[in-house]
């Protein structure tokens, strides 16, 4: 039985118009259009486009949630089994909106793959969520964007276990997968020492990461005048976790209110966080999140005030994107409520 | 040094009237083995159950996994400081129960250890879903500190696990494996021409539950030291961890260090195994930038041209792990490191919190934060109320079906930083 596939495509590969049609919401039309056709020539009985959607790229890019619904809905409508999208070459605007399609997409569980040029700012935003293959930069290399996306996506459809991005000829989503070797961790390490210290080619499990660097800013010039927030991973919480929290890989932070909050005491305030042990932290949770060191500071008038607000999270284990993700959060709350400093308090 | 592990094999565990082994069965005398137990008056209650590869059983929380030895002739007993004297082991001869565990559980500590399902789509990621598990409920007295609980229950694991090798000590081994460790003198002339390898053996000690023990010792009080391989057969290093169970290393896997069995297997080939380095990860930048220079000073001072440097935990612990690394390639030291990840559910974060370009030479136990749906079991043995705090559970963890969905974090030495298991990732 051949896979039931939508195709999804932006204005221009729509037939619909240019630059000046691009704020077209989303439509649905059956079977192929446009670069469908070869599509699904190169597909043939392997998987059949059942429809197209068609829609403009600006308008994809600025109402997220409502094309994201439509297309899962369409999704849905047609009992589909995946989306392919694009290619988009090197077109921005059509670049995302392809990667946010087939990111909708594989959010509901669908089978995705799309095509771009490898600087298309659509790679580096998408390509975690969905399978990309590298096209040229403009249409003309329709011909040779086709075939590799067809058979690719073929291979993905039938369930086959992918290789790694090099072998498959798909653009490294730097997603790590688990696996079973058929040796166990030790010998694959002493292996490979074997062949490092022969001067032989090997390949490392994991290529280290290189890290965002962050320049602090300059220090407070009058602390007496500031507004000082207190942000913590070490997971201090009103007594109940409200927002639970996770011990481990949180899922969410807290921000708290501390209003006529002098001091921290135990049974009112705990830890939620699962990779210390909590014994100390939940006697005297200002061991944690300093509060009442800072009310005395603020009584003595050495900083202006204690921020409203505490924000708090796990930070055992936590995904560094989850973490970068709510630290942006944050830190435009507290801009925005004119904070001048933060002490972050890790355990 | 020499040391003869005398393995018998054990295929079936049954509670009987005399503890001894026979035709591959391990009986075992539960109420003396429970009044050996309750002599620590701190504990309450102690019971006992057993699972089998297999059964549709769930054991958890599991604090440690220990496996039954004691000695047969020379010095000292196993478990040094804790159950034998302070006295130096690992030579003469040890009796092994190969193929079964003792898997200590009950409320200890929250959030605390993992995991261990005996069949299903959780067993392939815990190797004690291999083998026939005695587990030791444990009930610690509800007025003792914590830290006395967690105390209670890791002595109530290495007791059991020795009085159960004791009792079979008349037992014919089904096989023997010799290892030896010959004085430093010998060792630097012997395989003239093969490479000098050592292993630098990474212990967690961040403390406060993540801790490890070495002959009785707290492994955060030591400074790094060399260690006798064949000692660690014999007991020396043991756990006192209840955070995190996938990449502690339990007393199991301690007894049974496969990156010391791989360079065994080597050693006189390849390679010339010279030494292991134990070094601790503490949490102070001073004890770190200490612990690291002094691990690999002593791998310097064995003249060593490469060395397999094991982790143990995450996070904090990466800083170590990237000091040794970056300290042992400056000394001329070729290195390969053997950690795991925690990229994010959907595998698409930085796998590690430090980072050095000097460690191109990488082994990973895998992502821990990969969701698994760990179907309901037949029957539980512990308590399935931790599933929600439990690390690598969340709240919700656990459904109304009695199916569990937790992080592979959850699952006892899923992650295994030893290289214990086949387990790894790539990058899609």
């Amino acid at each position: 039985m051949a896979y039931r596939v939508i195709h999804y495509i932006n204005q221009f590969f729509g037939g619909i118009g240019g630059e000046e049609k691009a704020d077209i919401a989303p439509e649905v039309r059956d079977g192929v259009a446009g670069p469908g056709m070869g599509l699904a020539k190169l597909l043939g009985d392997k998987a059949e486009i059942v429809a197209t959607i068609i829609c403009g790229d600006n308008y994809c890019v600025g109402n997220q949630e409502e094309v994201g619904k439509f297309i899962v809905d369409t999704l849905k409508k047609y009992n589909a089994d995946a989306l392919i999208a694009g290619p988009a070459f090197n077109a921005g605007r059509y670049g995302m909106a392809s990667g946010f399609a087939c990111s909708a997409a594989a959010a509901a569980g669908y089978t995705t793959l799309t095509g771009m040029y490898p600087e298309n700012p659509g790679v580096e935003l998408y390509k975690a969520n969905t399978y990309i293959v590298p096209t040229t930069d403009s249409a003309a290399g329709m011909g040779k964007a086709l075939p590799v996306m067809a058979a690719l996506f073929a291979k993905i459809l039938s369930g086959e276990k992918l290789g790694t991005a090099e072998a498959e000829g798909y653009i490294e989503r730097g997603v790590r997968i688990n696996t079973f070797y058929e040796e166990v961790g030790a010998e694959r390490a002493v292996a490979m020492l074997l062949k490092k210290i022969k001067g032989e080619p090997f390949t490392t499990e994991y290529k280290m990461p290189v890290f965002d660097r962050v320049t602090p800013r300059p220090g407070v010039k009058d602390l007496s005048k500031a507004t000082i927030a207190l942000v913590t991973s070490g997971g201090i919480v009103p007594m109940g976790n409200p927002d639970h929290i996770a011990a481990s890989s949180a899922r969410n932070y807290g921000g708290y209110e501390i209003d006529g909050v002098t001091d921290l005491v135990s049974g009112k305030y705990q830890t939620a966080h699962g990779g210390y042990d909590q014994t100390y932290a939940n006697q005297d949770p200002d061991r944690v999140l300093p509060v009442d060191v800072l009310r005395d500071l603020e009584k003595e008038g050495k900083i202006g005030k204690l921020y409203h607000t505490f924000y708090t999270t796990v930070g055992n284990g936590t995904a560094v994107g989850n973490a970068k993700k709510w630290g942006e959060e944050i830190g435009k709350q507290l801009k925005d409520n004119n904070v001048q400093a933060v002490i972050l308090t890790s355990t | 040094m020499n040391l003869e592990l005398h393995k018998v094999a054990v295929r079936q565990l049954a509670f009987g009237a005399k503890t001894g082994v026979s035709n591959g069965v391990l009986t075992v005398n539960k109420e003396e083995l429970k009044a050996l137990l309750l002599k620590d008056d701190r504990l309450a209650a102690v019971e006992f159950d057993l699972a089998h590869p297999g059964d549709s059983t769930r054991i958890m929380p599991v604090k440690d996994a220990i496996e039954p030895r004691c000695k047969l002739e020379g010095q000292g007993e196993v478990f040094p400081g804790f159950i034998g004297p302070v006295e130096s082991v690992g030579s003469g001869k040890t009796l092994v129960l190969e193929g079964m565990a003792v898997l200590t559980t009950g409320r200890l500590v929250a959030p605390q250890e993992g995991i261990v399902d005996m069949t299903g789509p959780g067993a392939p990621y815990t190797p004690f879903s291999q083998t026939c598990n005695l587990v030791v409920v444990l009930t610690p007295r509800e007025d003792i500190k914590l830290h006395h609980a967690e105390e209670t229950c890791r002595m109530a694991g290495l007791k059991t696990a020795h009085y159960l090798a004791s009792q079979c000590k008349a037992a014919k081994a089904d096989h023997t494996e010799s290892y030896d460790f010959p004085p430093l003198t010998q060792a630097m002339q012997a395989y003239p021409g093969l490479p000098k390898v050592a292993y630098v053996y990474m212990l967690q000690s961040q403390g406060l539950l993540h801790d490890t023990w070495v002959y009785g010792v707290d492994a955060k009080r030591t400074l790094p030291t060399l260690i006798s391989p064949t000692e660690t057969m014999d007991g020396a290093i043991i756990s006192g961890n209840c955070v995190s169970a996938c990449d502690k290393n339990n007393t199991y896997v301690h007894l049974n260090n496969p990156i010391i069995k791989a360079l065994y297997k080597r050693h006189g080939k390849e390679i010339n195994f010279v030494g292991v380095v134990i070094t601790n990860e503490n949490v102070t930048l001073a004890d770190k930038q200490r612990s690291s220079s002094y691990a690999i000073k002593l791998a310097e001072m064995l003249g060593v041209d490469a060395a397999v440097i094991s982790e143990e935990g995450f996070g904090n612990p990466d800083a170590d792990l990237v000091l040794n690394c970056v300290k042992a390639e400056k000394a001329g030291i070729k290195t390969v490191l053997v950690t795991d990840e925690y990229a994010g559910a959907n595998g698409a974060s930085q796998s590690l919190a430090d980072s050095c370009q000097e460690g191109n030479a990488v082994v990973t136990g895998g992502n821990a934060n990969e969701t698994i749906v760990l179907p309901p079991m037949a029957k539980v043995i512990g308590d399935i109320g931790q599933a929600d705090v439990i690390a690598g559970g969340f709240f919700g963890s656990k459904r109304p079906d009695g199916s569990l969905e937790v992080e592979i974090q959850a699952i006892l030495a899923a992650t295994n930083e030893l290289g214990f298991s086949k387990i790894g990732a790539y990058t899609i």
